[in-house]
């Protein structure tokens, strides 16, 4: 089966400093893939090269067999928009917007109209265990309150792939489970495929399989073809 | 040591059956290793032989077995030393791990893949018990939590043995 995403021999540097030194890495659709490695190893750069945040310097992306990499920056922009969906570390919410505002954002981003976006947008909070909280503001939540916004925002416009990047990094363990918990559920039952970038196990464990990132390379474990 | 104790444990709760005591052990401690029924009846004979429990009052039980066991004050005091003493926190110093590891760089073999191998075991074992953890029970989570840290630790240590490969060869091959 051909992958939907994937980086092959990926170089990406800042300045002088090397941050990928030719990354492969094959996702395939529905799958639940935890990217780990020590800080500074690179992971999040893959990440950022797999999303078409950041264009490689040498190699290829590909999404659905096309590449990616060679797009100039508004399309990518607009596959962003339309095909993937985002959950960072500290949820990055818009403090001015109330937290169905902030959910309903990539729905408003596509051109749905407000209604039906807040519509679509309140219905994930009872799942995520936010009922009520809706009209709340980004300084009235707390962490891990927060972090499942961001959550329902990444998952809200029904994106094929969503990057996560950290998500639980800045919550307690428990509460970092749960998050993981709700998102892996969320994506199996979309069939959502899941990049998930961390340095923690014990939120890798939640994925299908993962992947070592170590000086900007990417080493699957004994056994599995990456 | 720990089934008599906590066959007793299960006892001073309330006087049991061995097919109840079985039950019960196997639901809350027995997790994938319930307990034989002949290791359950061979090990209330020895608390009986040593006055920690005897047989009381002869009552139908869930299973075929009549006689009732009744945890004595001696068997209570044990369980609660037993309770209050603290296990002793296991040091590792000598984990078959760190041994092949040190072999591994005495005989120039590739210590790196091994611990790559390793980490993948590990990581499939967490994934595992996380599915546990999922879809269990709150006693299977806590039993699955409390392998997911401990395989978290070991992964903790093969990462920075990792990081110190080279130091440590010179270490073992000077």
């Amino acid at each position: 089966m051909s992958p939907m995403i994937e980086a092959r021999d990926v170089t990406y540097a800042f300045g002088e400093t090397p941050a990928l030194r030719g990354a492969n890495l094959a996702v395939a659709a529905g799958e639940v893939v935890a990217v780990m490695g020590p800080s500074g190893s690179g992971k999040s750069t893959l990440l950022h090269c797999l999303a078409g945040i950041l264009r490689p310097d040498s190699g290829e992306v590909r999404f659905d067999g096309a590449r990616i990499d060679t797009l100039g920056e508004a399309d990518r922009s607009t596959l962003r928009r339309d095909s993937f969906g985002f959950v960072f570390q500290f949820g990055q919410l818009v403090p001015e917007l109330t937290a169905a505002e902030n959910v309903a954002l990539p729905l408003l981003l596509r051109g749905v109209r407000r209604t039906p976006a807040l519509r679509a947008a309140r219905g994930w909070f009872e799942r995520l265990g936010l009922a009520g909280m809706e009209h709340r503001r980004s300084g009235e939540l707390s962490g891990g309150q927060a972090q499942r916004v961001a959550l329902a925002r990444g998952l809200v416009a029904e994106p094929r792939l969503l990057f996560a990047d950290e998500p639980t990094g800045a919550l307690d363990s428990l509460t970092g489970e749960e998050v993981m918990t709700l998102l892996v559920d969320a994506a199996r039952e979309k069939g959502t495929t899941v990049v998930l970038v961390t340095h923690e196990a014990r939120i890798a464990a939640y994925a299908d399989r993962e992947v070592m990132v170590r000086d900007g390379r990417v080493n699957a474990p004994a056994g599995v073809a990456s | 040591m720990t089934v008599p104790l906590t066959l007793l444990g299960l006892l001073e709760r309330e006087p049991s059956h061995g097919y109840d005591l079985k039950r019960d052990y196997d639901t809350f401690f027995g997790r994938g290793k319930p307990l034989p029924y002949g290791q359950v009846y061979s090990t209330l004979s020895r608390l009986a032989r040593d006055g920690k429990v005897v047989v009381g009052d002869v009552a139908p039980g869930a299973g075929p077995d009549r006689k009732r066991y009744v945890i004595t004050d001696l068997g209570a005091t044990e369980v609660e030393h037993w309770l209050t003493e603290p296990v002793e926190p296991e040091p590792h110093l000598q984990t078959l791990l760190f041994t092949k590891v040190v072999l591994a760089l005495m005989l120039d073999r590739p210590a790196e893949e091994y611990l790559d191998t390793q980490r993948a075991a590990h990581l499939r074992r967490m994934r595992e018990l996380t599915e546990i953890k999922r879809s269990g029970e709150l006693v299977d989570v806590m039993l699955a939590d409390h392998g997911l840290y401990h395989l978290e630790a070991d992964l903790r240590w093969i990462e920075t043995t990792g990081a110190r490969l080279d130091a440590l060869r010179k270490a073992v091959r000077p």
